[in-house]
């Protein structure tokens, strides 16, 4: 290995870490202004032009807040649980392909921080560790409403990964890798997979929402019966990790819904386009392209957030139990069905 | 036609309480509907009144802060009956009569005035009974646009007389326009 892999790769990672935390940062605010938009309002325009310095403004006064702590026996996990829900929501961003490559000074640079063959693995590993964040919070709290919070959020997280993981295994059968990389290539143009694979989609959205702790399923945190769930003892900066980690991982799983379902980076005529235009121009409309995606997706979430109100936990069970396992089973079958009909067409030679 | 069939307004709805079809419980029609509805909301036009910069249009019979009037001569009118003070409902008028002197005769138009006069606005509701209970025509609910002014203090809250009555220069003016009709 050179050392200009090793300056590459830092280079990219820095970005993709600038990026993550700016849009985390003004997702909050797009978070209120939408919501104020929804609900007939104007939403924070009072920090600069259009509110456009309000993060900052918020940054600031979290920071400046007392440094709260309850009584409790557990002090180093109360620490700890803030820094692994944010470390984990950053974690993710290192295998997602934010483009195809460039070509620069003569060679070729992959936008991705590390194209390793299993990533998609990778990120259910690092999102299944984002659950330790608020039960370590919850529980170090010392205080009924966050145990109850992050029990609830325990529990949600175990039966929602469960679907997700089946609604991920019907993709899987189609594209036959784990690689993001890969599986961006494979949806060249406008083969997108929620085309291919829209059962799929629908339940692997429906899981995010879960996953990233989202309404309709924010039953983790809950304010109108757990005051702010795992995180009503957290003050200051640690309650901001907590905020900042949620507007993160949305982030994230916004991401990885436009690479896995919606193309990545391919737009339709992004081969012309490599073909007149250069490589270098054309994986830079594939960046925009697939950031337009992704503030998308997180814009619906946040429509989605005022739209429909907190399901009842009951529900959120039943949805995840009863519904949503059959229901990527069943898609699992039915891909399998159509992808060994092909085959058997493929052989007899029709 | 039975009592349970008769809808006067024409609005009766009938509620049923029928199994909802299989396309129904999955609700993601009725989410995409309500999805739908709050985009709608996305693009119009907002309520808000930008407040410091835009001021909300009072109405014509809008109630403001009381004044304490006087006559064409610049006299007061209130004579400290204290029919303001019984009539209000909040509590929130206090007087204290005094009897005029011989030298005041071109301060007070009665032989009785108001030496305090007091009105504590955290307490009044401007419901505007005072001028109505007002026999002598001397309290008013003004439809100027002075609110009352914010303060740390309770005590800057409660109006005197310094505070409530007309200005001189206000009674010649009014006086003025009133002979010249």
């Amino acid at each position: 290995m050179d050392s200009t892999i090793i300056i590459e790769k830092s280079v990219i990672i820095l970005v993709v870490f600038a990026i993550t935390m700016v849009m985390a940062m003004y997702s909050t605010l797009a978070e209120r202004k939408i919501a104020a938009w929804l609900q007939d309002r104007v939403g924070p325009n009072r920090a600069g032009k259009g509110g456009i310095l309000q993060p900052l403004a918020d940054g600031l006064k979290l920071f400046s807040k007392e440094e709260f702590e309850p009584d409790t026996p557990n002090r180093f996990l109360f620490f700890t649980g803030p820094a692994i829900a944010m470390s984990t929501a950053l974690m993710t961003s290192a295998v997602i392909p934010w483009g195809d490559k460039f070509h620069l000074f003569g060679r070729d640079i992959i936008l991705q921080a590390s194209n390793i063959d299993n990533a998609l693995l990778y990120i259910f590993a690092i999102l299944s560790i984002g659950v330790y964040g608020i039960m370590i919070g919850g529980w170090a709290s010392n205080n009924k409403f966050s145990l109850m919070g992050a029990v609830r959020a325990g529990s949600q997280m175990v039966s929602y990964e469960i679907a997700m993981g089946l609604s991920m295994i019907a993709l899987l059968m189609m594209t036959g890798t784990l690689s993001l990389r890969e599986i961006s290539l494979q949806q060249e143009g406008m083969q997108w997979n929620v085309f291919y694979q829209p059962l799929s989609f629908l339940i692997f959205l429906i899981c995010s929402f879960a996953e990233t702790n989202r309404t309709p399923f924010d039953l983790a945190e809950c304010e109108s019966e757990l005051i702010g769930g795992y995180h009503t003892e957290y003050s200051s900066m640690k309650m901001g990790f907590y905020l900042f980690a949620e507007y993160a991982s949305m982030f994230i799983s916004s991401t990885i819904l436009a690479v896995l379902f919606f193309g990545g980076y391919n737009y339709p005529g992004i081969s012309w386009a490599v073909e007149n235009w250069g490589v270098n121009i054309a994986n830079l409309i594939g960046i925009g392209v697939l950031f337009a995606k992704i503030c998308f997706f997180i814009f619906f979430y946040m429509w989605v957030r005022w739209t429909i109100p907190r399901f009842r936990y009951d529900q959120l069970m039943n949805l995840g139990w009863k519904i949503l396992i059959p229901l990527s089973i069943v898609n699992i079958m039915i891909t399998g069905i159509v992808i060994l009909r092909h085959e058997i067409a493929v052989f007899l030679g029709f | 036609m039975s009592i349970e069939t008769i809808s006067l307004s024409g609005r009766k709805v009938q509620v049923s309480n029928k199994e909802m079809t299989f396309l129904e419980r999955l609700y993601l029609v009725a989410i995409v509907k309500g999805l739908l509805i709050t985009l709608k909301h996305l693009f119009s036009r907002k309520v808000t009144i930008q407040y410091p910069e835009q001021v909300r249009t009072m109405s014509p019979v809008y109630r403001g802060q009381h004044m304490l009037k006087r006559d064409e001569q610049g006299r007061e009118n209130c004579t400290a009956c204290g029919l303001c003070a019984l009539s209000c409902p909040a509590e929130a008028i206090t007087m204290k009569a005094a009897e005029r002197k011989a030298n005041e005769k071109h301060l007070y138009r009665e032989e009785k005035y108001a030496e305090i006069y007091e009105i504590n606005m955290l307490r009044c509701i401007f419901c505007g009974l005072c001028e109505e209970a007002c026999p002598k025509d001397a309290i008013y609910l003004t439809t100027s646009k002075v609110l009352v002014p914010s303060s740390y203090e309770r005590e800057d809250f409660i109006f005197g007389k310094d505070k409530l009555v007309m200005p001189l220069e206000m009674a010649m003016k009014n006086a003025q326009l009133n002979n010249a009709n």
